[in-house]
């Protein structure tokens, strides 16, 4: 149970895992660099500069760009744990974002609390409605979700685009984008910490409760035994698996949402085609770089907002291409699953290879 | 009436190989009894290699080194999946992100940050005397691109090697039993590794064909879930050489509709017609089940090595 095995793991442990990761990356980003033929210290220096190295860079760029990736990383780490390979985060986020706009355009006047309840609210819907078609697919159809979660990715994406075109365009009909909601739906700002807002409480209050959620009730164990062995589950542990699995994806679907609609309401403050950086594709690295616990999302959430927001500082000072945090992201999850596949080498007991004498 | 039907089915054809050569290499990844969701990634990296070797030394250098970087893109697959049994699934999300990052880093490092438009050597027509003078179908079908003419070949071909060599006997009792396979003195992982190198290297030039044969250029993520649609397409040809093709096809005549549908119904928000071929790949994995017999230890775990 990996729960359990992270309570005996000791917290030093944990410490000295995030430092490798942390050398490994910034070793990492000055070997592209310098393979680039970028100048490494000027490139590191904006990373910097961009990600911690001021109390606002710290505030408005890493962690304002942390709180989907917490939201959509746990998203992620939920729906893995039960055997749900959901990519379609990216989709969902878009779905929920528009939906949170439709809602809070269309609500205007109403007392700014109710507004901004029902638009997140409508957010985890869209979300949950996106990935119940994949779910759907899945249950009824056998349709791989990796496939069916993509394809929908894109076809969020033509969505959107459509929408921010066509019936949610702003009434002047000139740019591709929503109207702009009103000032007091926003999200209330945290005070003295600039853009940040507090979607934040929000996503450390959802990776609490899914950790908590996973760690220590039924419905949690019920997750990750159909997800590490749907057979036991089903004949050892009398589980659902079917049923637990879609639920799961459900819930994934409306994280991913909350995601969109926090987005919408914390910082766009309106629906535009390109709302999401990819922070649902993001969102995989996040949650296995945290080894698929919500609680380890939050730090893991926290080190790719810091990347993010340094590499836009890279390319703006140093010219170095912000695509270029992609690869260390895909190197990193690669390492995650190199180091997993190594340790399962190195666990196998002789024992498992030779006749069991009971 | 051939002045639409002649652009028709030349526009069927010509979205329609691409996604034909990617999905044969799946499908040989497939009997096997692997998935290779990365295979975006190979297309989209066999585009970039199109792009350096075309720009470089004209067109036949860049098909070989987008086969080149498709193979690349394999060879990694092989390594984590194959040879350290990393899951298969993950494996392939991470190498498209992979080639989705390094494409766009190189690309914008190489050609500056703006991404100009480039323009490169491309693949002309070569017309088949006599044939091509048929009358509609003979432009759409007979004066192509050479590659085009690559996946006439290769689709019977690759059907005969299926059914009627020993080697396509192996491959395909890998991906129904491997243990069996195993057992009958079948080098599986050897197989299974060539396998996936060959989808590599039929993706990477699916990527070439897009940048040489149709755009006569590069842009970031101009794979556009080709790789994906291709993995579609194998479950909707019933995991067989010709019914790969008819699949093919069939997205390359929706996608050439989209022109047609966009004249008649001209108020019709043109992202509806943009969002077919994956709609439509979702409507055919879902009646491809049932009716199909997949391999049966397709996506499966890989068994412990011994």
């Amino acid at each position: 149970m990996r729960g359990r095995a992270f309570q005996r793991d000791s917290i030093a442990r944990e410490l000295i895992g995030a430092i490798l990761v942390l050398i490994a990356i910034v070793g990492t980003t000055a070997l592209l660099l310098l393979v680039g033929g970028y100048a490494v210290d000027s490139g590191l220096a904006a990373l910097w500069r961009g990600s911690l190295g001021s109390w606002y860079a710290f505030t408005s760029a890493t962690l304002v760009r942390a709180i989907p990736l917490m939201l959509t990383g746990v998203a992620v780490a939920v729906a893995f744990r039960a055997g749900v390979l959901n990519i379609g985060a990216e989709g969902q986020l878009l779905a929920g974002a528009a939906a949170a706009a439709a809602i809070a355009i269309s609500l205007d006047g109403l007392p700014a609390v109710v507004v901004m309840l029902f638009a997140l609210i409508a957010s985890a819907i869209g979300g949950t409605a996106w990935a119940s078609i994949a779910a759907i697919l899945r249950s009824r159809f056998a349709v791989l979700e990796v496939i069916s979660t993509i394809m929908l990715n894109f076809v969020a994406l033509h969505g959107v685009s459509y929408l921010v075109r066509g019936p949610l365009q702003e009434p002047a009909h000139i740019y591709p984008q929503s109207s702009t909601i009103s000032d007091a739906v926003h999200l209330p700002r945290i005070v003295g910490a600039g853009r940040l807002h507090s979607g934040l409480l929000l996503a450390l209050g959802v990776s609490v409760v899914a950790g908590w959620v996973l760690r220590r009730t039924a419905a949690g164990f019920r997750l990750i035994a159909a997800g590490e062995s749907p057979s036991a589950a089903t004949s050892a542990g009398r589980i659902d698996v079917m049923a637990t699995t879609t639920l799961t994806f459900l819930v994934s679907g409306a994280l991913a949402g909350l995601a969109g609609g926090v987005e919408v309401l914390g910082v766009t403050f309106a629906l535009y085609e390109n709302i999401s950086p990819g922070y649902g594709y993001t969102a995989i690295a996040v949650a296995l770089l945290a080894r698929l616990d919500p609680w380890r999302v939050v730090a893991t959430a926290l080190l790719f907002g810091g990347l993010e927001a340094g590499a836009g500082a890279m390319q703006r000072d140093a010219g170095v291409p912000s695509t270029l945090v992609t690869v260390i992201e895909a190197a990193l999850i690669l390492a995650v699953i190199a180091v997993g596949a190594l340790r399962r080498h190195a666990a196998v007991p002789d024992a498992a290879t030779t006749p069991i004498a009971v | 009436m051939t002045d639409v039907v002649e652009p028709f089915f030349a526009a069927t054809i010509r979205t329609a190989v691409p996604l034909a050569l990617a999905a044969l290499g799946e499908l040989l990844v497939e009997r096997a009894g692997l998935i290779n969701i990365g295979l975006e990634g190979a297309i989209l990296a066999g585009a970039f290699g199109a792009l350096v070797g075309a720009s470089a030394h004209g067109v036949a250098l860049g098909f070989a080194s987008a086969i080149a970087a498709g193979l690349i893109v394999a060879l990694l697959f092989v390594a984590f999946v194959v040879w350290a049994r990393a899951d298969q699934i993950i494996t392939g999300t991470a190498l498209t992100l992979l080639s989705m990052g390094a494409t766009g880093t190189l690309y914008r490092a190489l050609y500056g940050s703006s991404g100009v438009a480039l323009s490169i050597p491309t693949s002309a027509a070569l017309p088949i005397p006599g044939l091509a003078a048929l009358p509609v179908i003979g432009t759409a079908l007979f004066s192509q691109p050479p590659i085009t003419y690559l996946v006439y070949v290769l689709a019977p071909a690759l059907a005969w090697w299926l059914a009627r060599t020993h080697a396509g006997l192996a491959l395909r009792a890998i991906g129904d039993r491997p243990d069996a396979a195993e057992a009958a003195g079948i080098a599986v992982d050897r197989v299974r590794a060539l396998a996936v190198l060959c989808g590599g290297a039929l993706g990477g030039l699916a990527g070439g064909t897009l940048v040489l044969a149709q755009a006569g250029t590069f842009a970031e993520g101009m794979s556009a879930g080709r790789g994906f649609i291709a993995i579609a397409i194998v479950a909707l040809g019933r995991w067989t050489p010709a019914g790969v093709v008819g699949g093919a096809l069939l997205f390359g005549a929706a996608s050439a509709l989209q022109f047609a549908f966009q004249a008649m119904w001209w108020n019709a928000p043109y992202q509806v017609f943009l969002a077919i071929p994956y709609l439509l790949s979702l409507a055919a994995l879902a009646g491809a089940v049932g009716r199909a017999r997949a391999p049966a230890s397709l996506g499966q775990a890989l068994e412990p090595r011994r």
